[in-house]
């Protein structure tokens, strides 16, 4: 496939010109599952304290290249990563670059809400704990009443932090899951689809609690509704079979999309 | 128009018609069909678990039938007169010399007195059969207890002859010909005589609870199976449940996917399969032949037994393992949880009620196993109860299989109360495996 190995040019401003605010730099990133290949040549800078939203139709590769951020992929056998993904300076993908320490700092949220089957306290715990953050039980309880309350779940769950997180409402559980990764305090924050399987009003508080989020984490959002990316990103990348088509301004993207395929899926016409 | 499109016409218009009019109809028409395929599916289900039920009902009817009378014993008291010159004939009162007192010869005077008109030899000696053996120990245990009943009357309970237990529980009947039956009229006679005096008694069979095996029914317990089960049940769990519990991790979590581990997950398959007195030959040829370890010794019966459960349980935790979401492996990873930290918080304690439940139903196949145990030696016929993992002994389904092999009327039934135990353990311990899996079981 030696067309598919090139560097893919891309519609829009997919590298920022000031370096300074660059917090994620993906430089030529392929990605192969076996024989198929899923992400091909893709260069992307995502912005420090912004939400940059990953749009696209289903199997363009989206999720795959936000879980190649913070190497989700590796439990994937077959999966195969070429290229550098630099966050901060450093390439994720360098050997000297342990993974454990990079999903402290790069946290994640799923598309299904998936709270541990343990007590809220210790759904949001857990992170400090395995990674000796707190030496206290008070220092703890600070972090974890903190993050829930970042999370905006604390009012409606400081009565019952011994019941288990899975007999929360969806939206709850996805806020926990929100709290529990910020309850390590990571410095990207990764959202594939988070609010997929909530209702409006549940997505509502998700979206808005996002917006608050920016001014202390990146954060990078897969989402099918393009309303949904609108609502809460600053920038907007638009993949297209493993390939990343446009990326500019979120405004920029929805009014005045430079390329033909952005153009048709953000009207409708397919995806 | 033509004829031609004509028909064109009347053919589609007849086409959207059916379609129109007739799906309803359609539907209808195989809806019949539909319920009573339903219905003959359910009838069959149903009469699969009546066939089942009525099989089962057989089944325990008839065990019970024969095996409860074995847990109620017919016992003879009398005074016996523990006299200085049968027990203790140099008068030394010492231990030693206590144990090898004449007891039996103590209690033949009780009963010869007892009936003075029996004189002749050959009546003494089937009167003497009435009573069991354990008249004797039964005396010589309460005069070492406590020396002082020596020269005095002692009123001992024993069992009598298991014949005359089987006489008065009605399986030896009084009808048939005196030649045809092993106790002669006379006997029944001196029985009845007991009976009138008020000697005679039914009591709970503790014997069968609490004495090892015995050639003697009325004699022979449980106890020393029930103990060599234990042993060798807790031998199996200790080494199998976590070299099968860490087996399944590695396998199923750590092992690279590649033709050597195909193989050996085709091996341990294949394992579960092997016949269990496979394993008993195994187990003769490495554990008693080359290791040397002590022959019908429930610590290589354990040995053999784990190997049998090995692959159960690796199947079963493997299982157990595959069945806990993908959603929390990943919720740990993606907060920077290493994989060890990610099985051992996480993984395991979703996995450990499907473990258990494997465990506990390879435990419970343990225990009812038999073949293999026949191959180390322990269909021993073994009279002490064990007290260590290393002394000679036998489990209960060999105990079962013993005592089926037995003449005697009397171990008939006990062969059945044999199994009652035995099933019973296996009640309890499937229950345990039931109580567990509701402990341990979480929702997400």
């Amino acid at each position: 496939m030696p067309e598919a190995m090139e560097s893919q040019v891309t519609a829009g401003t997919p590298l920022l010109s000031d370096a300074s605010a660059v917090k994620i730099a993906a430089r030529d990133v392929n990605v192969f599952y076996g024989d198929k290949h899923a992400i091909k040549g893709v260069n992307l800078d995502i912005k420090q304290n912004e939400v940059t939203a990953f749009i696209g139709p289903s199997g363009c590769g989206k999720s795959t290249f936000l879980r190649s951020i913070n190497r989700m992929n590796d439990t994937i056998d077959i999966c195969r990563v070429t290229g550098t993904i630099a966050l901060d300076s450093g390439n994720v993908y360098d050997r000297s670059i342990d993974v454990v320490q990079l999903r402290a700092r790069v946290g994640m949220v799923f598309q299904k809400p998936n709270p541990f089957p343990k007590s809220i306290y210790e759904n949001v715990a857990y992170g400090p704990r395995i990674h000796g953050l707190c030496r206290h039980k008070d220092e703890l309880d600070e972090v974890v009443m903190g993050s829930l309350e970042r999370a905006g779940l604390l009012n409606e769950v400081k009565d019952r932090l011994d019941q288990p997180g899975t007999g929360l409402s969806g939206g709850q559980q996805q806020r926990l899951c929100i709290a529990r990764a910020i309850a390590v305090n990571p410095e990207v924050i990764l959202m594939d689809e988070p609010c997929s399987a909530l209702d409006p009003i549940a997505t509502a508080k998700i979206e808005e609690l996002i917006d608050e989020l920016r001014e202390n984490f990146t954060i990078v959002i897969v989402t099918h509704s393009m309303q949904q990316a609108a609502r809460v990103s600053q920038r907007t990348a638009f993949f297209h079979l493993g390939t990343l088509i446009e990326c500019s301004d979120t405004e920029q993207v929805f009014t005045n999309p430079i390329h033909k395929l952005t153009q048709g899926y953000i009207t409708g016409r397919f995806g | 128009m033509s004829t031609a499109e004509n028909q064109m016409d009347s053919k589609t218009a007849s086409a959207a018609e059916i379609r129109k009019r007739k799906i309803a109809d359609v539907v209808n028409a195989g809806l019949k069909r539909r319920y009573a395929a339903e219905r003959r599916f359910r009838f069959y289900g149903v009469a699969a678990i009546a066939i089942s039920m009525i099989m089962l009902v057989v089944l325990f009817t008839t065990i019970l039938g024969n095996g409860l009378t074995a847990f109620v014993q017919t016992r003879v008291t009398m005074d016996v007169v523990a006299s200085a010159e049968r027990i203790d004939p140099q008068g030394t009162r010492k231990r030693e010399d206590l144990v090898a007192g004449d007891y039996q010869g103590a209690v033949r005077d009780a009963v010869l007195a007892m009936f003075p008109e029996v004189t002749a030899r050959k009546d003494r000696k089937d009167l003497m059969e009435l009573f069991s053996n354990g008249a004797g120990y039964e005396l010589q245990r309460k005069v070492l207890e406590n020396p002082d009943l020596i020269g005095k009357t002692v009123r001992v309970e024993v069992p009598v002859a298991s014949e005359f237990d089987m006489l008065s529980k009605g399986y030896i009947s009084r009808d048939v010909p005196e030649a045809e039956r092993k106790i002669s009229d006379k006997q029944i006679g001196w029985f009845d005589t007991l009976k009138s005096k008020g000697m005679i008694s039914m009591g709970f069979n503790t014997t069968l609870m609490s004495s090892g095996d015995s050639r003697q029914p009325e004699l022979a317990g449980l106890w020393g199976a029930i103990v060599g089960s234990f042993y060798t049940l807790v031998v199996t769990l200790t080494l199998s449940f976590p070299i099968g519990v860490a087996a399944a991790i590695y396998l199923e979590e750590f092992a690279p996917k590649n033709k050597w581990t195909d193989i050996i997950e085709v091996n341990i398959n294949n394992l579960a399969a092997v016949p269990s007195i496979v394993f008993g030959l195994l187990g003769l040829a490495v554990f008693l032949q080359f290791f040397g370890l002590p022959r019908s010794a429930p610590v290589v019966g354990g040995l053999v037994l784990m190997l049998m459960n090995l692959p159960i349980i690796i199947i079963a935790s493997r299982a157990a393992l595959k069945s806990v979401p993908p959603s929390i492996r990943e919720a740990a990873l993606g907060l920077g949880a290493s994989k060890l930290q990610m099985i051992f918080h996480h993984v395991l304690p979703l996995a450990m009620p499907g473990m258990l439940t494997g465990t506990i139903i390879g435990m419970a196949h343990a225990l009812g196993e038999t073949a293999p145990l026949l191959m180390i030696g322990m269909v021993a016929f073994i009279v002490d109860i064990p007290h260590t993992p290393l002394d000679p002994s036998t489990v209960l389904p060999v105990q079962i299989y013993l005592w089926a092999d037995s003449p005697e009327r009397a171990f008939v039934e006990r062969t059945s109360a044999a199994i009652i135990v035995l099933l019973g353990f296996l009640i309890l311990m499937n229950a345990a495996a039931v109580l567990l899996r509701k402990k341990f079981e979480r929702r997400w």
